[in-house]
């Protein structure tokens, strides 16, 4: 069908692009291991500094000036009002929602199959901390007399404060690449983000504070639609209102906490998010961890998806339901374990089960996927069970309207019972919401321990959840919200697709702004971050607890303050780096294998059938010119 | 022929595969010693055959039982009745008339809060239901440093702290209240309530013992079940009854692998307004050797001469306790909440404590007017000075006058937890629900007065683990008053009348006599 966008991203290539073509392409071809021995670093390194000096020029002057995100830039005096403005997708039919599950049903096997070799030297290489670690620790006990190894034994009579894993692993190994994380930012965390320069002169035990700062890309805040901003009409907004109403409202909903603003707010999440009544919440992560004991108890089943987020897990833990889980979007999984479920009843005494609550996420932060919304509707009218979204990320992120999941897959929210999701991420602001029909509502406020107890959100916050809500909508600065939408899907599936053929692996959907690569070896996190902050670009870097401690990976978060130069710029440091850490993994299983001329997406499968290719893949290692040349139009129809 | 083929295509594959054997380091050996040991034994290889087909069987199996023993076995069309037939309850179930009456008469404010509020009704109330002690919402300063930090942060960090979100202005709020507080170190939570629910399981494990008063709050109880330790209860304030658990605690360790013991206590509490022995605490921590959880949500910003909490209040240094968490939502009109501790034990926050890790950082305006509005506490000690002035006065009008209710809170609390006097729930014996009942009555009659009270939320802290069953003990039901030094003298001593004689009009309401004969 046909996709289209109106604004030609294409007319501003980047400038230094000849300059990078000139730039030694990859050509080590022999097998994995003789690769893994013979890269030259040294050469690599001095090419990635050309390139990070020919980069220099375009970041300069006023787009490093302005941290938020602007509008103009990317399509500069060629955005024509008249023209009816598209969002890179439609609402897929349901023929589309098939095919779309189909492919959904493959994900995992699709994107795992990670070359054996760098999962073998990842164990190994954990082993080997792990190992160090323990020996360390072992001697440091008996005989050293540094306060680290004190806190770890039992002395004067008090167990040791922190002696499990987690402290283990914070000590030994995440100590280690620590200065990747929390790496302290300061201004608005928009397009541009302004980190203080740090160093550690004792291997990451503490920094030292430069006082300068470094402003680098933002692929790693959670700005799904740009709405991180410190002027424009939400900060004007926030501004009066904090003018108006001051900073707090002193206390609970429940005692005097409740305002005409946040009724105000409450109704337009409902509206937004297509349910009749909502309330919202001061922290995202309550109100999951709050909401599963209001709505769950003993002799309740909770069915929640394995790769769930901490605060569903920790919500279901608390509400005294029991608690299953199964494989990660894997719909016969889960319909396995229903039929068990209701034909077992409670362990022990068999009585039916009061009631089963499946958990899912709308879009796996860690994965980048997509829950598999049919599959879950069309098993919930077999076995009666209730369904709660959480729509952290993708509310506001997915949908040809920016509504979520629902919204994605044309599904009307009425078939979802409980919709929640989180304020933080799409709309700049702080906090969570939970949507469903009036009388949950208004029980949920009855009985939930945060609205009760907890804070009541702060005007500010309040406001700024409002005006971003009217943006998206049209309501305020009409246009405005349409552009970031299609400014979201146009830039996570053109660094997608450019991942994708660079040769990287990359998870998740392709319409998910979250685009993890995985990176396996816990070394190539540190390096990772580091060649990338080289390149002023800041990224995210995941490992435990987020994810198992074998799939280290990082995570771009793509954004509408994002425009085709930065996601180029992006691209042409994952050429770079890709090469120098041996990230290209990619066997070309899960496409992005250069097809010859003629040959579309489309009748790719017949031209592999005719050609007996079924099963023969070439992995992707395009050079990068040609990724950029010709991504903006491919990614607009089916990625492969 | 085919067979042929077959046959020669056979004889080929095993050929390769017996190379590829041989190519195998010590498969020379192996061989060998199959060969000897089948010569010499045929028995033996069999037995070790079977042994290596199990080991293999072992590890393939999964580690756990994948069924329960009283698992029953049914067939696929048994299953699909079982599916047809079964019918949840619904999702809620349907409002208790006392939650329908209390959603009902919830005030909704209009534009700010302040001592004097606007009610979407179009009445402006009296407000004694927010925790706005000194009024620093209405602060002009504050409020021109929060716009400030608008125009060069924005709003929201757009991430958790690990990832990005930490902020200068998040580390300037954590060395500022660790100065404070005189403590080495300090962390900031995004949310105030959810901070001890967080910091207790991030130390807290399996195995692990915690003494708690039987009054803490509810967020310190969900963070003593999610801890998933050994819990044991004290009676509310009672120093002997906690020695006594303490030594119970001890004795019974004393075989046993040492591990990490706790005692948990508020310094004010939300429940009863009242506040720990602090020095006596610290005494039985050291002689029994466990570690203090002090959550100072409602103290901090209240007790002491500048306001630093219980331990300014009850000279204790504060470094003698091992993790204070607070709030500054509360008094400080920002948000979020706090936990101060040695280097270490902070640290250990920052990855290990789930509502800190996976959660989005405080926004940097908060962060900021909590440093601001911090900072004014400490350079003008006598906006405490004019609080306890107030209290006093209230108290003046509630305590000692009224035949129906007592007031539980400790002088200094601004806070007054107002409960009905034992004598009169024992007179007309009162269960916990009526109670709720007839304060939920007060707290209308008072609205209908012009004074906005709160009734205290406890029944989630009454619905979790803790209590007894028997009824033996409970979390009594109170009323709210929270008093502000943005009100004159008069104004309070006006508003305590109106809530005194709220109180009498409803106790003596016919209604509720009858309604206590036949609950």
């Amino acid at each position: 069908m046909p996709r289209r966008i109106s604004i030609p991203f294409t007319s501003n290539n980047m400038p230094q692009t000849e300059k990078i073509g000139e730039r030694r392409p990859s050509t080590s071809k022999g097998n994995r291991l003789a690769q893994f021995f013979s890269g030259t670093p040294r050469k690599e390194q001095a090419s990635a500094q050309q390139t990070l000096q020919a980069m220099q020029p375009s970041i300069t002057a006023p787009s490093l000036a302005l941290p938020s995100i602007s509008l103009s830039t990317a399509t500069a005096g060629e955005v024509n009002p008249e023209e009816p403005t598209t969002t890179l997708f439609e609402p897929p039919s349901s023929e589309e929602v098939q095919i779309k599950r189909r492919a959904d049903a493959q994900f995992g096997p699709h994107h795992r199959r990670a070359p054996y070799y760098f999962v073998l030297t990842t164990y190994i290489s954990y082993l080997l901390l792990i190992l160090l670690g323990h020996i360390r620790d072992f001697f440091g006990k008996r005989f050293s007399k540094k306060p680290m190894y004190q806190q770890l034994k039992a002395s004067n009579g008090y167990a040791p404060l922190t002696d499990d894993f987690d402290s283990f692993y914070t000590r030994r190994l995440k100590l280690r690449i620590d200065d990747c994380f929390a790496r302290t930012s300061t201004g608005v965390p928009g397009r541009y983000i302004s980190l203080m320069d740090r160093v550690s002169h004792d291997f990451n035990a503490s920094y030292t504070y430069t006082g300068t700062t470094t402003e680098t890309l933002n692929l790693s805040s959670y700005n799904y639609l740009g709405f991180a901003q410190s002027e424009g009409p939400c900060a004007d907004a926030v501004e009066d209102c904090v003018r108006k109403y001051g900073l707090s409202f002193c206390g609970p909903r429940a005692d005097a906490g409740t305002s005409d603003l946040a009724v105000e707010v409450e109704k337009e999440i409902a509206a937004f998010v297509g349910k009749p009544a909502a309330m919202v919440f001061s922290m995202g992560f309550v109100t999951n961890a709050s909401s599963f004991p209001a709505l769950v108890s003993k002799g309740c089943l909770i069915i929640s998806d394995e790769l769930n987020h901490a605060s569903i897990r920790i919500g279901a833990r608390l509400s005294g339901a029991v608690i299953r889980s199964f494989k990660h979007n894997d719909m016969a999984d889960l319909e396995k374990r229903l039929r068990e479920a209701i034909a077992q009843g409670q362990p022990r005494t068999h009585r039916p089960w009061k009631k089963i609550l499946v958990a899912i996420e709308g879009l796996y932060s860690m994965e980048g996927t997509m829950c598999d919304l049919p599959g879950v509707l069309k098993l919930k009218e077999t076995y009666k069970f209730y369904l709660f979204i959480d729509e952290a990320h993708s509310v506001g992120a997915l949908g040809p309207n920016g509504r979520g999941v629902c919204d994605y897959f044309g599904v009307d929210p009425a078939k979802v019972d409980i919709l929640m999701g989180t304020l933080t991420k799409s709309f700049g602001a702080n906090g969570g919401y939970v949507a469903a029909d009036p009388h949950i509502i208004a029980k949920l406020r009855s009985t939930n321990a945060a609205t009760q107890l907890g804070e009541s959100p702060a005007p500010s916050v309040l406001m700024q959840i409002s005006a971003s809500l009217k943006i998206i909508t049209g309501e305020l600065a009409p246009g405005q919200g349409e552009e970031r939408l299609q400014r979201i899907a146009f830039n996570s599936r053109y660094l997608r697709l450019g991942l994708k053929r660079l040769g990287f692996i990359v998870y998740g959907h392709d319409d998910s702004p979250i685009i993890p690569v995985p990176l396996y070896n816990p070394g190539k996190m540190s390096a990772f971050s580091h060649e990338m902050l080289k390149r002023k670009i800041s990224v995210v870097i995941v490992g435990y607890p987020a994810t198992p401690l074998i799939s280290s990976r990082v995570r771009f978060c793509i954004s509408s303050a994002h425009n085709k130069d930065d996601m180029d710029r992006v691209l042409a440091a994952c050429q770079e780096v890709g090469d120098i850490l041996q990230l290209k993994f990619s066997t070309g299983v899960a496409g992005g294998q250069k097809l010859p001329a003629g040959i579309t997406p489309e009748n790719e499968e017949q031209w592999r059938k005719e050609n007996g290719l079924e099963n023969v893949f070439e992995p992707p290692r395009w050079p990068l010119e040609e990724v950029i040349a010709v991504g903006a139009a491919d990614c607009k129809g089916t990625l492969r | 022929m085919d067979l042929h083929e077959a046959q020669a295509r056979l004889m080929a594959s095993l050929e390769d595969l017996s190379h590829a054997f041989q190519k195998i380091p010590g498969s020379e050996i192996l061989i060998r010693y199959i060969q000897s040991s089948y010569q010499n034994d045929p028995v033996r290889s069999a037995i070790e055959l079977v042994l290596v087909i199990f080991f293999i069987r072992y590890l393939l199996s999964p580690s756990y039982a994948t069924h329960g023993p009283n698992y029953v076995k049914l067939r696929e069309d048994e299953i699909d009745e079982l599916v047809k037939d079964w019918e949840p309850e619904p999702l809620v179930p349907a409002q208790t008339p006392l939650e329908k009456a209390e959603a009902e008469s919830q005030p909704i404010i209009v534009g700010p809060t302040g001592p004097k509020t606007k009610l979407s009704n179009g009445k402006t109330v009296t407000n004694l239901a927010s925790y706005n002690f000194y009024n620093f919402n209405a602060n002009e300063q504050v409020k021109e440093k929060a716009i400030q930090t608008l125009q060069t942060f924005g709003v929201g960090p757009c991430g958790p702290p690990q990832f990005y979100g930490t902020q200068d202005v998040h580390m300037k709020t954590e060395a500022d209240i660790a100065t404070y507080l005189g403590t080495e170190s300090c962390i900031v939570y995004a949310q105030a309530f959810s901070t001890v629910s967080s910091v207790i399981p991030a130390f807290c494990k399996r195995g692990d013992i915690i003494i708690a008063d039987k009054m803490v709050n509810y967020s310190i109880r969900k963070g003593l079940e999610a801890s998933r330790s050994n819990i044991v209860w004290f009676n509310h304030n009672d120093m002997e009854d906690l020695e006594r658990q303490m030594q119970k605690v001890v004795q019974q360790q004393a075989k046993k692998k040492l591990t990490r013991r706790f005692v948990v206590a508020e310094g004010l509490y939300e429940l009863t307004g009242d506040s720990v022995n602090l020095p006596k605490l610290v005494e039985l921590k050291s002689k029994y050797k466990f570690r203090i959880c002090l959550d100072e949500t409602w103290s901090f910003g209240v007790l002491g001469r500048t306001g630093r909490g219980l331990t300014e209040a009850q000279n204790v240094d504060a470094s003698q306790i091992d993790m204070i968490t607070g709030s500054l939502a509360g008094p400080l009109c920002a948000g979020g909440g706090f936990c101060c501790a040695n280097k270490d034990v902070v640290e250990h926050q920052r990855i290990n404590a789930a509502s800190y890790t996976f959660s989005a950082a405080l926004p940097a305006m908060l962060a900021v007017t909590a440093s601001e509005t911090l900072n004014m506490l400490q350079s003008n000690p006598e906006l405490l000075t004019q609080l306890r002035e107030n209290i006093k006065a209230m108290r003046a009008q509630l305590d000692p006058r009224s035949d129906w209710v007592i007031c539980t809170s400790i002088p200094e609390n601004p806070i007054m937890v107002i409960v009905l006097k034992p004598e009169v729930v024992q007179a007309r014996g009162l269960t916990p629900d009526d109670q709720e009942r007839i304060l939920q009555d007060c707290v209308e009659e008072t609205l209908n007065n012009g004074v906005m009270i709160t009734k205290l939320k406890s029944l989630p802290a009454r619905q979790s683990s803790g209590a007894p069953l028997d009824g033996s003990w409970y979390i009594q039901p109170a009323l709210k008053v929270c008093v502000t030094s943005g009100l004159s003298k008069k104004e309070i001593e006006k508003a305590g009348v109106t809530i005194r004689h709220a109180i009498t009009k409803v106790m003596t309401r016919k209604t509720n006599r009858q309604s206590s004969v036949n609950p």
